[in-house]
């Protein structure tokens, strides 16, 4: 049996190292292993509440906004503020267009490649890629000069020899599957959307000051001042600048991206059976109503693939193993504990650097392993809206049951690799549709004359009790992502955030059970041991967000290009 | 050493230039680029015609771009660029041969192409570093590919002809190396000593100052004149204080007290804010972020002091820096910087601002020399 390893997995966030083992072509085994620590929970012990969001802000800068979403909601849940419903809606807005801007550059910057052979493209004729644009989408750029002109964009570039970032990749493998006229339309797609994507983005300049890492962020509320009247503060002339930009994301959406999606989709349907993994959905739900506090999104909890019944969330529920992590708990082995409770005491007993292999029986991630009631769960867009869809959510199941429909496949079809790529694009669509509501509500709002944008009473840490404990939610472009806070002595006791890839990318737990990117790469096919190609399909498609690199090796630390698969 | 002659040789015989224009890109536009750029470097209009005439010669020079203990955020703002963006940085103006967020490649075959570089281009390229790199119990709080970080970029940028640390973590440690520093995490001068380093902190730093340097570095052969920080006196020169658009509130008395109030919706000084604009020496008020929207003051939100070495540990983001009316507009970094930093903060504050003393070694004399020319 061989043993592969991806490290670096790229066209990730952060680094993420896979092994496996491979016996007649398909994965029988996996570990995902995080090989990167900052120890950012134990740095935050005794510093100021209030300041939590801009450093947990940094726990990512591709998912910018979340954690900082995350956090002010933990720490108002603690001291019990209710911020303006100004305040609430310009957050919505702020949410809506990180996840469409996120999925988007995920599904053509990070994943694409995994599907699309760019160098295909070089043999398409570009009016033939015309008229399949054109049976697709009525996006008017799709003509046959701008392909034209694309094609030769590439054979200048692939002519001087230097592939830059496409150099060395999987080109030309079996997997691939794409007509050339569908590589050139989807190349054509990945250059639009990097012009896209630093449009769009504006949204988070002008209502935060700038992105990545918008600024405007406060516990009780927003810094961003409203009033029409001033140049200095959120007036007609920046909100209307927002509306366009919204619309400019959701035409992009609709005409380039889903059209996109589902076409890709169509080639690779036998990816609806593969990359299933646990099994079990979590959603914290999200977009509260800034007046009912009441969840756009639901929230809740599918287990064993079962969508006859959605379960409720209690968050006393979530514990963190660290039996297979590089942490020490006080209390010992095999207990989980819950965030409130939680430690984060480095312990690193893995190899000694350089190393070939992890020893995958002990201890092998800075990861910890999430279980909620001891069981794994997956989150991001497929729990989202597998969770949204079986709740009812009328949005929701208009979306899906089209994409179903087009790709001729049943909800079965969902729980797979090619499901979650799908679910990402429903989720992509159903924010960029919804976050104008929000835009026009804030509008209303303050056409009515209420510019509060910030809950002023308990700003002082003098009007707070001498200990509280609270936690915020928030579903963030990878899924559910929990900030949990004590505080004491108005400074952070403690500080424990579990988040989307923390869930996902998991390691086994007190129980031997595997994490979500472990399980779903279990039954993978693997056409080219020294090229597999077919484990960042998976692996992708929960969009990671550590950063990754891949090797093929065999159990004696061989490269794999040495080892015969058997 | 002469770098633009040397990372010209070998780069595959097309002027950025010409391959800019076989893209299309219009001998106006590549004027107006270089406009641009000459500017965000705060040089004078009469140096545009060196900067178009150096890039009209300099060939696709290679880059690679190193992740280390970060979170991505300076390589989003390159994404963000917007002269160039980020396509016709890629693919026209240089040959970014690694970079583990965009590559195609993985595993085994992106280290393939990262050794390649190294052994090719050996003294001739340049390299990117993002976020901090751990020194503690032999690295193992960072690897790649078996390999600690502090081993790759030993490799990597000890073979640089120069190496540009973007973001506070690459510089100097940043967030990571936040008290207690759990994983001992240093910036890159300190963990790679004798490598040509140039810092451009921020959280992120401003993708157009990065553009600046490398243009500064194909156009005259080395790196922007730096402060005692390591920071390029193009973009970091100036106090953020002197300015800023709310100066005038702030020499006037007029303050926001709370945030919403009138004089918040009004736009005065955030100072009572917790706004570090007083100590921080960064181009924020003129650059902007973007493609110059916005930027933290004029959002609404005090400036945290993001640019300055160890700000994490001396920066609590609400609270009032002390004695500002007692400096005037001619002070730079060197002299006032860590004086507001130590006073700002409590207890474990303190310990912070007496470890970023220590830390800070003045690594920069010698490239300021050069650098005066």
């Amino acid at each position: 049996m061989a043993k592969i390893v991806v490290d670096p997995i790229t066209r990730i966030e952060g680094h993420l190292r896979i092994e496996a083992e491979v016996e007649g072509g398909v994965i029988k085994d996996a570990w995902s292993s995080s090989t990167m620590y900052r120890g950012i929970e134990k740095i935050l012990k005794g510093r100021d509440p209030r300041d939590a969001w801009y450093w947990t802000q940094r726990f990512c800068g591709v998912c910018t906004t979340v954690h900082s979403i995350a956090s002010i909601r933990a720490v108002e849940n603690a001291l019990k503020i209710k911020i303006p419903p100004n305040a609430e809606l310009i957050r919505n807005i702020i949410i809506g267009i990180q996840n469409v801007q996120d999925h988007v550059i995920h599904f053509y910057h990070l994943h694409a490649l995994d599907w699309v052979d760019i160098t295909s493209a070089l043999k398409a004729d570009p009016v033939k890629t015309a008229s399949l644009a054109a049976s697709i989408s009525e996006w008017p750029n799709n003509s046959p000069t701008h392909f034209k002109a694309v094609q030769e964009k590439l054979k200048a570039f692939v002519s001087t020899g230097r592939l830059g970032p496409f150099a060395n990749a999987y080109w030309g493998h079996p997997a691939y599957r794409l007509p050339p006229e569908a590589n050139l339309m989807a190349t054509a797609h990945y250059l639009e959307a990097l012009e896209w994507q630093k449009e769009v983005i504006k949204i988070h300049a002008i209502l935060g000051s700038k992105n990545p890492h918008p600024q405007t962020f406060l516990v009780g509320g927003m810094s961003i001042p409203i009033d029409p009247d001033s140049q200095n503060a959120l007036n007609a002339d920046k909100l209307i600048t927002v509306k366009r930009l919204l619309a400019k994301a959701q035409d992009f959406v609709e005409k380039v991206y889903i059209p996109d999606l589902l076409a890709i989709a169509s080639f690779y349907k036998d990816w609806a059976a593969i990359g299933g993994g646990v099994g079990n959905y979590l959603s914290y739900g999200d977009f509260p109503d800034p007046v009912s506090g009441n969840l756009w999104f639901p929230a809740g909890i599918i287990r064993n693939r079962d969508i006859s019944k959605l379960l409720p969330v209690d968050q006393q529920k979530v514990a963190e193993f660290v039996d297979h992590s590089w942490y020490e708990y006080q209390g010992g082995k095999g207990k989980g504990l819950h965030p409130w409770e939680g430690e984060t005491e480095a312990k690193y007993s893995g190899p000694k650097p350089p190393y070939e292999h992890l020893d995958t029986t002990a201890k092998y991630s800075w990861v910890k392993a999430p279980r909620y009631e001891e069981m794994p769960m997956e989150v991001g867009p497929l729990a989202r809206v597998l969770v949204a869809y079986v709740s009812g959510h009328k949005e929701t199941k208009a979306i899906v049951d089209m994409v179903l429909a087009k790709l001729g496949v049943g909800p079965a079809a969902l729980f797979s690799t090619l499901g979650r790529t799908a679910a990402r694009g429903i989720d992509c669509l159903l924010n960029a549709r919804q976050t104008p509501v929000y835009l026009d509500m804030l509008i209303n709002n303050i056409g009515k004359g209420d510019y509060r944008i910030h809950a002023n009473e308990k700003w002082e840490p003098a009007e707070w009790p001498a200990e509280a404990s609270g936690y915020g939610w928030h579903e963030a472009p990878r899924g559910a992502l929990g900030h949990w806070i004590r505080i004491k002595d108005q400074k952070i006791f403690n500080y424990q955030a579990v988040v989307p890839s923390t869930w996902n990318a998991s390691p086994r737990d007190a129980k031997g059970q595997r994490g979500p990117y472990e399980a779903a790469l279990v039954g993978t096919p693997v056409a080219k041991p020294d090229q597999p190609l077919e484990i960042l399909r998976t692996i992708h498609s929960f969009d990671p967000c550590l950063a990754c690199a891949v090797h093929v090796t065999d159990t004696t630390g061989n490269e794999l290009v040495q080892v015969k698969v058997s | 050493m002469d770098s633009k002659k040397a990372i010209s040789e070998e780069a595959g015989g097309f002027s950025v230039a010409r391959l800019l224009q076989e893209r299309g890109v219009s001998r106006r536009d590549f004027v107006k680029f270089c406009s641009t750029v000459t500017a965000a470097m705060a040089l004078p209009a009469t140096m545009v015609p060196k900067v178009v005439h150096a890039l009209d010669k300099v060939q696709r020079p290679t880059l690679v771009w190193l992740n280390f203990q970060d979170c991505t955020g300076d390589t989003e703002a390159l994404l963000r660029s917007a002269n160039p963006t980020v396509g016709e940085l890629v693919l026209d103006i240089l040959s970014v041969d690694y970079h583990e967020t965009i590559m195609a490649a993985a595993g085994h075959q992106a280290e393939a192409a990262l050794e390649k570089t190294v052994k090719e281009f050996k003294g001739k390229y340049l390299c990117v570093v993002e976020g901090s790199i751990p020194l503690k119990d032999g690295g193992v709080y960072g690897c790649i590919g078996g390999k600690t970080f502090e081993q790759i970029a030993k490799h990597v940028c000890g073979n640089a002809a120069a190496t540009i640390a973007v973001g506070t973590c690459a510089a100097y440690g940043g967030i990571a190396a936040a008290v207690p520093n759990p994983s001992g995490a240093v910036g890159v001068r300190e963990a790679v000593s004798g490598a040509t380093v140039l810092n451009l902190p921020g959280c992120p730093c401003n993708a157009d100052n990065l553009t600046a340097v490398v243009v500064h570095f194909l156009t005259f052969g080395k790196l922007p004149a730096m402060d005692s920080h390591g920071r390029p006196l193009f973009a970091h020169g100036k106090r953020i204080h002197d300015n800023c658009e709310r100066r005038p509130h702030f020499d006037a008395g007029q303050y926001v007290e709370k945030w919403g109030d009138d004089a918040h919706r009004k736009g005065f000084c955030l100072y009572k804010m917790g706004c570090k604009g007083p100590a921080t020496f960064h181009n924020c008020p003129t650059q902007r972020f973007n493609e110059r929207i916005s930027w933290p003051v004029a959002a609404g939100h005090g400036c945290v002091g993001c640019s300055e070495p160890q700000f994490w540990d001396t920066s609590p983001v609400y609270r009032r820096l002390p004695n500002v009316p007692g400096f005037g507009i001619e002070k730079n970094a060197d002299t006032i910087g860590l004086a507001f930093a130590a006073g700002v903060g409590g207890a474990f504050a303190i310990h912070g601002a007496m470890s970023a003393l220590r830390k800070d070694k003045p690594a920069a004399e010698e490239t300021k020399k050069e650098g005066e020319e």
